[in-house]
């Protein structure tokens, strides 16, 4: 277990209290909390660096190119990609996923290609994808969950085509916490000629991703689940498959030279970052990965597994609790998620909220899972690294006194 | 903890849940109307028989939590037998209740009154209009 007692006290936000109670905050997978350090890198960076990057020769404008170059590099060394070239500072991981859609999938699908995804996608890796396939007559297909929430790569294999041109799937559910075997996936993928995109926004804050040693071809996520500030986020891809692609966004800071009629863009990585770039975000989220690196990702992964078997555990005592996805712990990250027997979701949200303790109740942006689930909504409390066993025992705790109280008003 | 979620679940509200008035699809020749809460994932299947300027039969289908059912069960009972005017009218009493302003306390809003707890709890604001805004876009379906 990590020492969550000294990670809180980096994080001022979570020294207070909600509706009388000390604050548990257990919606990580929505959005984490930004230590001191990611706020106080933002703040120095507008108080004694901000300024554009790239075109200043004054010294506030070199200051400024460095550090977000060096957040880039930061990214780099994070998810061990080869070089920073493939490093593209985006707004999120929705709005890299459409790059990849638009740029790559545009120019290379036609007419009867197939895109593969899975039921447990998130929104923002489903239709990006449909969007597609309805612009180039592609088929989306979906390779089916077994029953326990995971998939099995006989089933992988049995979807994946020829035919198969973008193989699209997410690194870490947000709703099941199923950790997908991608490295196997992506093998498979390759095998029939098609591209590997990894929707890693609930990877890259839990565990130490490898772009190298996955062999994905594209990798998005985002700096605000990650302790980083919002509207930062990652593409990383390769760099062979970048070279070839065309940006999706002209203008400035894009371009090499341009003429009346006709321009060409900058190298890479650049190409892909139109106007004035995200400089605050990415610093932010350098310090972020900074931050994550010093208590270490290997840890932060354990850290997780820990508290997921703590409280699987203590909440399948609760009577009539259901919990959905992997039954081994060993198999999720720290996401629980869940339903009261006659207690809807927004309920239990609502009594637990009146404790303080903050978890998300709904349909988690995966309406098609959800689906596949036989739920309309669903519970979910989702772990970082400064939640305890305490905060555990608050939730079981708070379940436990929802479940009372809704039996009692009747 | 209990005294200030006892505003939001009072015990007619749960009564509605538990047993809803008018559950259920009108077939012929009803107005139909699909509305859900994109955000939550509540969803109302409701249908209006209307006839001479009158809601002489509502019903409701559907799926949500306790606030959103209880409201759609109210709705129903109490905008039977009325004129699509004095519906609009409780429509709008209603959402000022909601958004905690005065409202109008010469009409008789029975049941209904047990949900003004609800403009305490911002997040379930949503919930509890979801009935109405169907209803509302219903009975303008019959002014077509």
């Amino acid at each position: 277990m990590l020492n969550t007692k000294e990670i809180r006290s980096y994080f001022p936000i979570l020294d207070q209290e909600i509706n009388g109670h000390p604050l548990v905050y257990l919606d990580n997978g929505a959005t984490s909390q930004k230590p001191r350090q990611v706020i106080e890198a933002i703040k120095k960076y507008y108080e004694f660096e901000n300024s554009n990057v790239h075109r200043g020769v004054h010294t506030l404008g070199n200051r400024a190119t460095d550090s977000y170059e060096g957040a880039r590099e930061k990214v780099r060394k994070f998810m061990n990609a080869k070089s920073t070239k493939e490093v593209i500072f985006t707004r999120g991981t929705t709005t890299a996923i459409n790059m990849v859609a638009q740029s790559y999938g545009l120019a290379n699908l036609k007419e009867g290609d197939e895109i593969v995804i899975t039921h447990m996608e998130h929104h923002s890796n489903i239709i990006p994808w449909q969007q597609l396939a309805k612009r180039t007559g592609a088929v989306l297909k979906y390779i089916d969950l077994e029953a326990d929430g995971t998939l099995s790569l006989e089933k992988v294999r049995e979807t994946i085509t020829n035919q198969t041109k973008i193989v699209s799937i997410v690194y870490v559910s947000n709703v099941l916490g199923t950790m997908n075997p991608i490295k196997e996936i992506t093998q498979i993928a390759h095998e029939h000629g098609a591209v590997m995109v990894v929707d890693g926004a609930q990877a890259a804050p839990h565990l130490k991703l490898d772009v190298q040693a996955l062999d994905c071809d594209f990798l998005a996520f985002s700096g605000h689940k990650m302790c980083g500030p919002t509207g930062i986020g990652v593409l990383y891809g390769k760099e062979a498959l970048l070279e070839k692609m065309e940006p999706i966004e002209f203008g400035g800071e894009m371009i090499d030279f341009v003429g009346l009629y006709d321009s060409t863009w900058k190298e890479l990585p650049w190409k892909f970052e139109g106007g004035t770039p995200i400089i605050a975000g990415a610093i932010g989220l350098g310090a972020a990965i900074d931050f994550l690196e010093e208590i270490g990702l290997d840890e932060i992964e354990q850290h997780e597994h820990e508290l997921a078997a703590y409280a699987m555990q203590k909440m399948s005592a609760i009577d009539g609790l259901t919990i959905y996805g992997p039954t081994d712990p060993a198999k999720r990250a720290g996401i629980v998620t869940f339903n009261l027997d006659d207690v809807h979701p927004h309920d239990v949200a609502t009594v637990l909220d009146m404790s303080g303790i903050a978890v998300r109740a709904g349909h988690h942006c995966a309406q098609p899972l959800m689906k596949w689930l036989q739920c309309v909504a669903t519970a979910r409390a989702s772990f970082y690294i400064y939640n305890s066993e305490e905060d555990i025992d608050s939730l079981v705790t708070g379940l436990v006194s929802a479940k009372e109280y809704f039996n009692d008003v009747f | 903890m209990s005294s200030n979620l006892d505003q939001l679940y009072r015990r007619v509200i749960m009564d509605h849940y538990k047993n809803p008035r008018n559950k259920g699809s009108i077939e012929d020749g009803a107005l139909t109307i699909d509305m859900n809460n994109p955000t939550c994932g509540d969803r109302i299947h409701l249908t209006l028989q209307v006839e001479d300027g009158k809601i002489q039969n509502a019903k409701f289908d559907g799926e949500g939590c306790s606030i959103s059912m209880a409201s759609a069960s109210m709705m129903t009972q109490a905008v039977k037998g009325k004129t699509v005017e004095e519906a609009l009218q409780l429509s709008s009493t209603f959402s000022e209740m909601m958004l905690g302003k005065d409202y109008d306390d010469s009409i008789e809003l029975e049941d209904i009154e047990s949900l003004s707890g609800v403009s305490q709890f911002p997040a379930r604001i949503k919930c509890a209009t979801l009935a109405w805004k169907a209803m509302e876009k219903g009975v303008s379906l019959d002014k077509d």
